[in-house]
């Protein structure tokens, strides 16, 4: 019985994410067209594009290969099983010894693997253009990562996010400069990670700045409903990691389930994804896009502050 | 001490040295000297933290000499050098942004490796306090050989003497004449860069440092 209801739980968190994933994309659609001074699509339009692509006919290069068709439902899976496992309304659910940060960063980086393979496929210049910067963003945001687990992991004393979750709800952790400095990083690479403004334009198709709409660009029907659906998980996903490693208020702690808590948990969490996506726009149209050999200087900058904050861990407490 | 004064010490100075590679990452001169006046700002605000936490009132006047002379004196006669002089649009060709920037790190790895053995036995905030010091004042060296621009090199200086101050706040039983005395030779010494700076720019008609190295007879392929 109490098998049933965890697990219950852990499905409910996992079906979620997806479910929500396509309404918190059309959040920030539409909060940029209003900073835009557009009126902008519907909060639902992500939803309705998802239908209307999974009932179209799928065109396929003749010269694409079985990586080209399979792609798609790799990077859907892996992205979709990385946000089921991050925490979002309670720790310690039935999946949560799996929740590993460095897990989750490796099923982010199979995604990428698949979707920049398939990128290359058909052989088309744009793909293989967009794999590349694909790419040249992806070696220069994963090391940023990988310390920025490791500096929250120094402090928590575990890679396994429904315990740092748990640990960092209680307050005793203290003012920590390492842990400002490990979400600023996290930040920088959430948005080269999710292709938003500085770094690419999710909404651009003018050839010389795509980067993740270059890759895709050969897609159509099904296999393209599944890759939007993927990257509206990937953006639910870092916001839920922002939320659960800096902001876990609210989550239902230490195996508390009952329907209280976790109805303040579900309703917080819903609360600060909706915070995130107002944020996020807000924060793309006062900046402009940066010309791609920019990308360095700026992803580099999330390295150094994670780097940053993993020595500054090391002069507080010693070694 | 209990540990949230000491978190916040710790924030403080873990602020300037921050600022210090955010020094290294711009390449604007006003930029670089608005996050010059913020580190002054940052700094006087951990020394008066300091003087709260060791109960010395001295120290106070430390964090307000360090807040008037560096936070608004000097980045203000430094715009208007660099609005005089007409370089205040010029984007500065950094040796290599990325490269700096972890040349910085490592000096900041190399400062925390040297000082945690030598001051084991110290309380956590003087031991922290000189780590942080001595990378502020290795990056402020660093800016001073990686940017070729001479009012870009004077707040290179200035933020390594910002180390020295935080410095001297971990080190109980500085005399206050002596913060005095340095205070002071900042400011002349900053007179004296202006007073440079404009000779400089008179003779050769830029500010560019490699300029000058034409007259050490090292002719470089770039000039």
């Amino acid at each position: 019985m109490a098998l049933t209801v965890e697990l219950a739980l852990q499905l409910l968190q996992i079906g979620m994410v997806v479910a929500i994933a396509p309404l918190i994309m059309g959040i920030t659609r539409k909060v940029r067209a209003r900073l835009l001074r557009r009126r902008g699509p519907p909060l639902v339009q992500p939803y309705l594009d998802l239908w209307k692509l999974m009932h179209k006919e799928v065109v396929v290069a003749p010269n694409a290969s079985w990586v080209y068709r399979r792609a798609p439902y790799v990077v859907f899976a892996a992205t979709w099983v990385a946000a089921g496992l991050v925490p979002t309304y309670a720790t310690g659910l039935l999946f949560s010894w799996s929740a590993d940060l460095i897990a989750v960063i490796a099923l982010l980086g199979t995604a990428r693997f698949a979707l920049a393979l398939a990128g290359m496929d058909v052989g088309t210049a744009f793909g293989g253009l967009g794999s590349s910067r694909e790419m040249m963003i992806a070696s220069l945001a994963e090391p940023a990562m990988l310390l920025i687990s490791f500096a929250v992991a120094l402090i928590a004393g575990t890679t396994q996010l429904s315990a740092i979750a748990a640990l960092f709800s209680t307050g005793d952790v203290g003012v920590r400069v390492s842990l400002g400095l490990a979400l600023l990083a996290l930040i920088v690479v959430g948005i080269a990670e999710n292709a938003r403004i500085p770094i690419d334009n999710p909404a651009t198709h003018l050839e010389l700045t795509m980067v993740h709409e270059a890759m895709i660009l050969e897609y159509s029907g099904r296999h393209l409903a599944m890759i939007e659906a993927a990257a509206q998980l990937k953006l639910v996903l870092y916001f839920s990691l922002v939320a659960c490693l800096f902001a876990p208020f609210g989550m239902a702690v230490g195996g508390d389930q009952s329907a209280l808590a976790l109805g303040i948990g579900i309703v917080t969490f819903l609360g600060k994804l909706a915070v995130f996506a107002v944020l996020l726009p807000i924060a793309e149209t006062t900046v402009a896009k940066m010309r791609v050999f920019r990308y360095p200087a700026f992803v580099g900058s999330a390295f150094a502050a994670a780097a940053l904050a993993v020595f500054l861990r090391f002069v507080s407490r010693g070694f | 001490m209990s540990p949230l004064w000491f978190d916040i010490a710790h924030l403080f100075a873990a602020g300037v040295l921050v600022l210090s590679l955010m020094l290294l990452y711009q390449d604007r001169i006003t930029a670089v000297i608005n996050v010059f006046a913020l580190q002054a700002v940052v700094l006087s605000l951990s020394v008066g933290w300091q003087s709260i936490v060791q109960g010395a009132p001295h120290l106070l006047a430390t964090a307000f000499i360090a807040l008037i002379a560096k936070g608004i004196i000097i980045p203000t006669a430094l715009h208007r050098i660099v609005r005089k002089l007409d370089v205040h649009r010029e984007v500065e060709r950094v040796v290599s942004g990325g490269l700096t920037m972890l040349a910085g790190l490592a000096l900041v790895a190399l400062s925390i490796l040297l000082v945690q053995p030598v001051v084991e036995t110290a309380d956590p905030v003087a031991r922290e306090d000189f780590a942080f010091a001595l990378a502020v004042v290795l990056l402020g060296l660093l800016l001073m050989i990686t940017r070729r621009n001479a009012v870009t090199q004077v707040v290179g200086f200035m933020s390594l003497e910002n180390g020295l101050i935080l410095a001297a706040t971990g080190a109980r039983g500085m005399p206050l004449v002596v913060e005095v005395s340095v205070a002071f030779s900042v400011l002349i010494a900053f007179i004296v860069f202006g007073v440079f700076v404009f000779r400089i720019r008179e003779r050769f008609d830029t500010v560019d440092v490699n300029v000058l190295e034409r007259f050490r007879g090292e002719r470089r392929e770039h000039l």
